[in-house]
């Protein structure tokens, strides 16, 4: 083994590299700062670097044309010797790598990481999260299903609404007139070449500005970042209490990145590649498209915006969010650092959690959407037909024909996009009834050219049974006149 | 290694001064060069590559009296490597004798494709809960208009449409 120090000599005297990463890994980095908390960046690059490996594997089988792409897929299922893994291990990737780059984000957040001098390293990684959310669309229509076809589709129709530019937008992100085969070649450039490319050259700078300016320190409440000597306090700090970032802090960051690669190894292993769904042939139509987890909540928004504010807030809504995430460290860039002292911090990033998710939760429930198959599929609850009149059970058939289901449930089974017609009887009266099936309102379509009068009677018949026993049907607030008595 | 050399060229017309002019001027008429073909490139598809053209749908007996049904075709502007994306789908609806509306499948909304259920006439979009009247008409839900119309003929007894694009609000089928 004498000859490997030779070698080491040989390359070292030529390549420089050991005089060039030893100050790297042996900056100084604040004792306290090698803490668990600080490894959500370093699992992010490991992740990153899954995604190369594996996104590198499947694009030698990977075809990216519009009449191949989905057999290519179903071949890297089925045939190609641990196809199936990798594309699961790149599906599985993708989604730790956004979720663990959003706790990276909250967490330097919280612990004032985005404070002078670092507001740089802070932008940069907002330009990296948004490449990353760029991949994660890109990668999901590279999926080529009917999930990507759609998608494709609701995302051309967002970028419609761009003010005078956007009938120009629609057919340069489509590559045509139409989402076909231009469109994969883009979509493919994007996520192989172009995307990837300004992620490498803005990792590079990230780390560039972690090392120049030291990774941050731990907070503590009541010291306060001050233009004027943080700097100094800094140097001092690290280089009276430091320690070397490698192997003392790198440690953690190690097990972290082991952990979250293990992770999504083990969740590919277990529960496999995603997709493809459908085949991406638009004449079939009967497909409710959804997007993967990350877009669930801008789904869901796109459902429950009052339809006014929507154009406005659908073209200028992302922008504006980007130029305020962007502006973070502008707005707030010196003072308080700890988030024991920075309530509206903390509240902020509580209050967008929550709406995050709880948009994101509705929209895998998606009640807005009508369960298109619920009037031909679901049972009548036997309570509500046991005993009936043939008027009442004609009026059981009408509910179930004329769709009334897809959009209002019974017995708990049906869409949700109206009112329960369980109980209904108690809630309106024989008249009310009538007027809402015939004129509709708010969110419910007239029905009034759709029935006959004969329809019309059996239908309410029916759901003026709809009511507990205990419970009196809806009487009209005002007393008919007494002659009608 | 060439410390008393000007590395920035003086004002004079040297030599010096002169190769380095030359050599940013090659440069940026070479980046001019390129770019100006490379922006071409990309930008080519908001020209239309063709634009809209008339379609043949199929013979009018097809549709029956009141109904509508879906109808495919092929997109007048395709590559070979398009399989399957290369067909649309569109709904049509038999008024009455010559008659027609031509709807695009997609929502108004967000582009989503739309259903035909001909019990309640009613068309449902599965996304966020568009619903349209029979008419192409908006009836409730988030679609800001009703459905988008193609413009049709009928020749000889077939049905023809003007299409071609994907419909959003920014430019209907």
């Amino acid at each position: 083994m004498a000859w490997l120090p030779f070698i080491g000599r040989w390359l070292e005297e030529r390549a420089g590299l050991n005089a060039a990463l030893t100050p790297v890994l042996d900056h100084p980095v604040p004792r306290r700062s090698a803490s668990w908390w600080y490894t959500f960046g370093s699992a992010t690059l490991a992740l990153f670097v899954l995604q190369i490996a594996t996104g590198i594997c499947l694009a030698l089988v990977y075809v990216p044309s519009a009449d191949k792409a989905y057999d290519s897929l179903l071949y890297l299922n089925y045939e190609a010797p641990f196809g199936w893994f990798l594309r699961a291990a790149h599906f599985w990737g993708s989604n730790a790598m956004v979720a663990v780059m959003t706790l990276h984000m909250i967490q330097v957040f919280l612990w004032g990481a985005h404070k002078y001098p670092r507001e740089m390293t802070w932008v940069v990684g907002v330009l990296l999260f948004l490449c990353t959310l760029g991949m994660a669309f890109s990668g999901q229509i590279m999926r080529w299903d009917q999930d990507a076809y759609w998608g494709l589709g609701i995302g051309a129709s967002i970028a419609a609404r761009t003010p005078f530019i956007g009938e120009s937008v629609v057919p340069f992100i489509l590559g045509g007139p139409i989402i076909a085969g231009r469109t994969l070649s883009r979509v493919f450039t994007a996520h192989v070449f172009l995307i990837p490319g300004i992620l490498i050259a803005l990792v590079g700078l990230h780390l560039w500005l972690v090392l120049r300016l030291g990774v941050n320190e731990w907070p503590m409440p009541g010291r306060l970042v001050d233009r004027e000597t943080y700097r100094q306090r800094y140097e001092d700090d690290v280089h009276k209490d430091g320690v070397p970032f490698f192997p003392d802090a790198a440690r953690k960051d190690m097990v972290s990145m082991g952990l979250a690669i293990l992770l999504v190894l083990f969740c590919a292993a277990i529960f496999g590649p995603f997709g493809p769904h459908g085949v991406p042939d638009p004449s079939i139509i009967d497909t409710a498209p959804k997007p993967d987890f990350y877009f669930l909540a801008l789904f869901a928004l796109f459902a429950l915006l009052p339809p006014w504010t929507e154009t406005v807030l659908l073209v200028f809504g992302p922008p504006l969010a980007i130029v305020l995430l962007l502006a973070v460290p502008f707005l707030a860039g010196t003072g308080e650092k700890s988030w024991k002292r920075r309530p509206v911090a903390v509240l902020g990033v509580i209050l967008i959690v929550l709406t995050v998710t709880t948009l994101a939760g509705l929209g895998v429930v998606v009640p807005w959407s009508p369960v298109m198959s619920a009037w031909s599929a679901l049972p009548t609850p036997v309570a509500y037909v046991k005993g009936r009149t043939p008027l009442e059970l004609q009026g059981a058939l009408i509910i179930q024909n004329k769709q009334c289901r897809n959009c209002h449930s019974l017995g708990g089974e049906g869409g949700r996009r109206g009112p329960a017609l369980d109980g209904v009887a108690t809630r309106q009266t024989r008249d009310q009834l009538i007027r809402q099936v015939l004129q509709g309102s708010g969110n419910m379509p007239a029905y009034g050219k759709n029935l006959t009068p004969a329809e019309v009677t059996a239908l309410v018949a029916f759901m003026q049974t709809l009511r507990p026993d205990n419970q009196p049907p809806a009487r009209p607030s005002v007393a008919p006149a007494a002659s009608a008595r | 290694m060439c410390a008393d050399h000007d590395l920035v060229p003086s004002k004079s017309t040297s030599r010096r001064g002169f190769l380095f002019k030359l050599g940013l001027a090659l440069n940026v008429l070479g980046g001019v060069l390129v770019g100006i073909p490379v922006l071409g490139y990309i930008l080519a598809p908001i020209r239309r590559l063709g634009g809209q053209a008339w379609i043949k749908l199929g013979p009018v007996a097809s549709f029956p009296d009141g109904e509508t049904r879906l109808a495919v075709y092929q997109n007048p502007t395709t590559v070979d490597w398009d399989g399957a994306t290369a067909k649309t789908a569109c709904w049509v609806r038999h008024v009455k004798g010559e008659r027609f509306q031509v709807f695009a499948v997609n929502c108004a909304h967000l582009g989503c494709p739309v259903r035909w259920f001909a019990q309640s006439r009613l068309f449902m979009c599965p996304c966020h809960g568009g619903v349209y009247y029979e008419d192409g008409a908006r009836a409730s839900g988030p679609p800001p208009r009703g459905l988008f119309q193609y413009e049709y003929e009928i020749r000889q007894g077939q049905l023809w449409v003007r299409g071609g694009q994907l419909p959003t609000l920014a430019g209907p089928v």
